[in-house]
């Protein structure tokens, strides 16, 4: 019998993800194991993760990985990458981390063009500490910390770290994606796959942003946050090549 | 024996140059001990700017003495500052040029030279420290003057087009110093 | 070895690339700029990285980054900045890498005063960063001094795999003195330090869970983590192997001055100034201010001493609590303060010691 799909052995067998449930975070993990494993990449990838849910999957990855300060991790990816050119650097990073805490690291490594790759989970709050608000969170979305939901007058609005960065010179790749249907974690992983291949093009910063849902911290089940994914999360973070260079 | 020196003037005077032409010396071609240390401030520009250089057969203790044995003054705020630093006995090197002020103290040592207005004579206001450099090895004899010069010629190598003036501005602080023993 | 005259900043740089250091990052802040803007210049010479960080924190974290992927690393700072930095320090202590970064103390607290001061001792020797982590903290008294312990310091962050601090004050970083340097490390024996750590450096591993580098800066698991503290703990014991004092004089001293840095070396020379007056005085100088050479304090004769004097750049004192430790009550303890900026006076020093002596 042919074997036509089998589980990334970038993933150990006998471990647990940590993840709730119906979070995207295992598929994004999941993805980034077999672009890996396609690109033969393994032996010189490290992932450098932020602090959060981000980081539950620390041990049950079979490859390098290191846990930066939270926010820091474009900060310890530049240290590293730097006196490790050979290695395939990237960062897994939370909305709390990439665009709150860590915004000064994120946007300082962009503008000078690190040649290191961001993967990016945005889905609009706090998910380990228990749905505090994000600079994601959507207006009129409750989190533990705006029980009444995000008011502009109070909170701002939404941030939108792509188009942020499409404001510097030096970043070589912003896209962003989501995985809510099939087609759309199709998208991710060539997303994922030509963010890495640009880092060993030596083409610097690339960023991939992936609108995920967090279940248990919007209070809906799974399949309902595939729905609040499409309805109110992509109207406000469109997906698409911001850009390509 | 171990000698304190302040060197003060303002930004621009070459005060520093000065106090590190010395110390550059006395590291290079003596068995001394010698200590720089700049003060320093937030500001850039401006201001009154020094350097203190101890020189000593021994080990150095404080790279900042309390009392001063010499003191070189190159403007008029510095005297005010510092001549209370300067020890009983102590001498003052004093840029005659722009310090006018009466010197209250009887109980120093004073040795007077117009650098400023040599400097100005000599087509070249910049070398006005290199002069005062020369009067104060040529009075104290601190270190023996050629190991000074040979520091200067080394600092200044990637400029030999101001060789000639500056060895003319040393020789001139030189015999000022001496001519006043 | 010829000796050559350097800015003390720049000396502790020129020592950090001679053992070895092929990373540097860092921020402006004053008194330590001569130290980024040396490397600035140095390291493309050697084949180093220099990175001017857009903080004090992304500096440091840089560090934490090369020093992971195995690469001798340094950053430095000065007294407010050692405080933004001390994130990255705790997780690098608590991940057990390798690091060296200085401290050119200013006054404090708060921003401070740019002019030099020890207001930081307490930081640098009790706690640098949360979690309760110890680490080598070296402190110099001359340009030279700051040399060696830079370069030694690199041996001993990679032999405890852990960050080494060298706590030295805006006199040392700023003032020039003759120095001799320490052998430049060749291309291959840095490599060979480097492929030391390639069991354990993040650089990319075969595919294998067990061998893979994980570098934690912290445990999910409870057990794990008290494990990991006891482990530390067991390394800190070992450094009493480590401690570094200068005894002058103290053997039939009447007064035992404590100093360590600027005011150490400035206490010196009160000590000689007092001897050739007839006058029995004698000074213990931390070098390593953590540990703390606690046992030179047994070693006074407490039969002939009327005090020890804490001499600091720091109101209040600070170290003094160590020397109460270490002092245990045989003899009455006094201070000699300044702060704010403000160096050590000699005379103040002289001032005190009379009155001491003339109780």
């Amino acid at each position: 019998m042919e074997k036509i799909y089998s589980r990334t052995k970038t993933i150990q067998e006998d471990k647990v993800s940590g993840f709730c449930p119906g979070c995207m975070h295992s598929t994004v993990v999941k993805l980034i194991g077999e672009v890996m494993e396609e690109m033969d990449v393994v032996e010189k990838t490290v992932m450098v993760t932020g602090i959060g849910c981000c980081g539950l999957h620390m041990d049950y990855i079979a490859y390098d990985t290191i846990t930066a300060p939270h926010g820091r991790a474009t900060a310890v990816a530049t240290g590293m990458k730097r006196s490790s050119p050979d290695s395939l650097i990237f960062t897994y990073q939370g909305d709390g981390d990439f665009a709150s805490i860590g915004l000064g690291e994120s946007i300082s490594a962009a503008n000078r063009g690190e040649n290191i790759t961001v993967i990016f989970i945005n889905n609009g709050i706090y998910g380990m500490t228990g749905g505090q608000l994000a600079p994601t969170t959507l207006l009129g979305m409750k989190a533990s910390t705006a029980p009444k939901g995000r008011v502009a007058e109070e909170h701002g609005y939404p941030m939108h770290m792509c188009e942020i960065l499409n404001q510097l010179t030096a970043p070589a790749y912003l896209v962003r994606t989501s995985c809510n249907t099939p087609q759309n974690v199709i998208k991710t992983k060539a997303a994922i796959k030509k963010a890495f291949q640009n880092q060993l093009d030596g083409k610097g910063f690339s960023m991939v942003e992936i609108v995920t849902s967090c279940p248990t911290n919007w209070g809906m089940d799974a399949l309902t946050a595939l729905d609040f994914i499409e309805e109110k999360m992509l109207p406000e973070f469109p997906l698409g090549v911001i850009r390509d260079r | 024996m171990e000698t304190n020196l302040c060197v003060a003037g303002f930004g621009g005077q070459g005060v520093m140059s000065l106090g590190k032409f010395l110390a550059d010396a006395t590291c290079n071609a003596t068995d001394k001990q010698v200590t720089f240390f700049p003060s320093y401030g937030a500001e850039q520009r401006g201001g009154t700017a020094n350097c203190f250089v101890v020189i000593s057969d021994g080990m150095i203790g404080a790279p900042l003495g309390d009392v001063m044995d010499d003191l070189i003054v190159m403007n008029g705020p510095s005297m005010n500052k510092f001549l209370p630093t300067l020890k009983k006995g102590g001498t003052l090197f004093v840029n005659s040029s722009i310090v006018d002020a009466n010197i209250d103290r009887e109980d120093v040592k004073v040795v007077k030279a117009p650098v400023t207005t040599l400097a100005l004579e000599m087509g070249n206001a910049k070398v006005l420290n290199v002069i005062m450099l020369g009067v104060y090895v040529g009075y104290t004899e601190v270190v023996p003057p050629e190991v000074v010069w040979e520091t200067i010629e080394h600092k200044l190598g990637s400029k030999p087009k101001l060789l000639p003036l500056n060895k003319l501005a040393f020789e001139k602080g030189l015999e000022i110093g001496r001519s006043q023993r | 070895m010829a000796r050559v005259l350097m800015k003390g900043c720049e000396a502790i740089a020129e020592a950090a690339v001679r053992a070895g250091c092929r990373f540097f990052a860092g921020y402006p802040i004053t008194p330590q700029n001569e130290i980024p803007e040396y490397f600035a210049r140095r390291m493309p010479e050697v084949g180093g990285v220099f990175v001017q960080g857009e903080s004090e924190v992304a500096s440091v974290n840089m560090v934490y980054g090369a020093a992971s992927a195995g690469t001798r690393s340094m950053t430095s700072s000065s007294s407010p900045g050692i405080s933004l930095k001390s994130e990255g320090i705790s997780y690098a202590a608590a991940a057990r890498v390798p690091m060296v970064y200085a401290n050119i103390s200013r006054g404090g607290p708060g921003v401070g005063a740019i002019q030099p001061a020890q207001q930081d001792y307490f930081q640098a020797t009790k706690a640098s960063g949360n979690g309760g982590f110890e680490m080598l903290v070296l402190a110099p008294s001359t340009v030279q001094e700051a040399v060696d312990l830079t370069y030694a310091a690199f041996d001993y962050a990679d032999r405890d795999q852990n960050p080494v601090l060298i706590l030295a004050d805006g006199v040392i970083g700023t003032m020039m003195e003759p120095v001799e340097l320490p052998p430049m490390k060749s291309d291959e024996e840095i490599a060979a330090i480097r492929a030391g750590k390639a069991a354990w450096a993040c650089t990319g591993h075969k595919l294998d869970y067990a061998n893979r580098s994980w570098i934690q800066p912290g445990q999910w698991d409870t057990k794990k983590m008290q494990q990991e503290n006891e482990k530390a703990a067991a390394m800190y014991a070992t450094w009493e192997q480590d401690v570094q004092v200068e005894e002058y004089h103290t053997q039939d001293a009447e007064v035992v001055i404590a100093a360590y840095g600027i005011s150490g070396r400035i206490a010196k020379s009160v000590v000689d100034i007092c001897r050739s007056a007839g006058k029995k005085v004698g000074l213990i100088r931390p070098i390593t201010v953590h540990p703390f050479p606690y046992a030179a304090f047994d070693r006074i004769n407490y039969d002939v001493c009327k005090a020890v004097l804490d001499v600091e750049m720091s109101i209040p004192a600070q170290m003094v609590q160590d020397v109460r430790a270490g002092v245990k009550g045989r003899c009455p303890i006094e201070t000699c303060l300044c702060s704010g900026g403000n160096i050590m006076s000699r005379e103040a020093i002289l001032n005190t010691v009379d009155a001491i002596l003339a109780k």
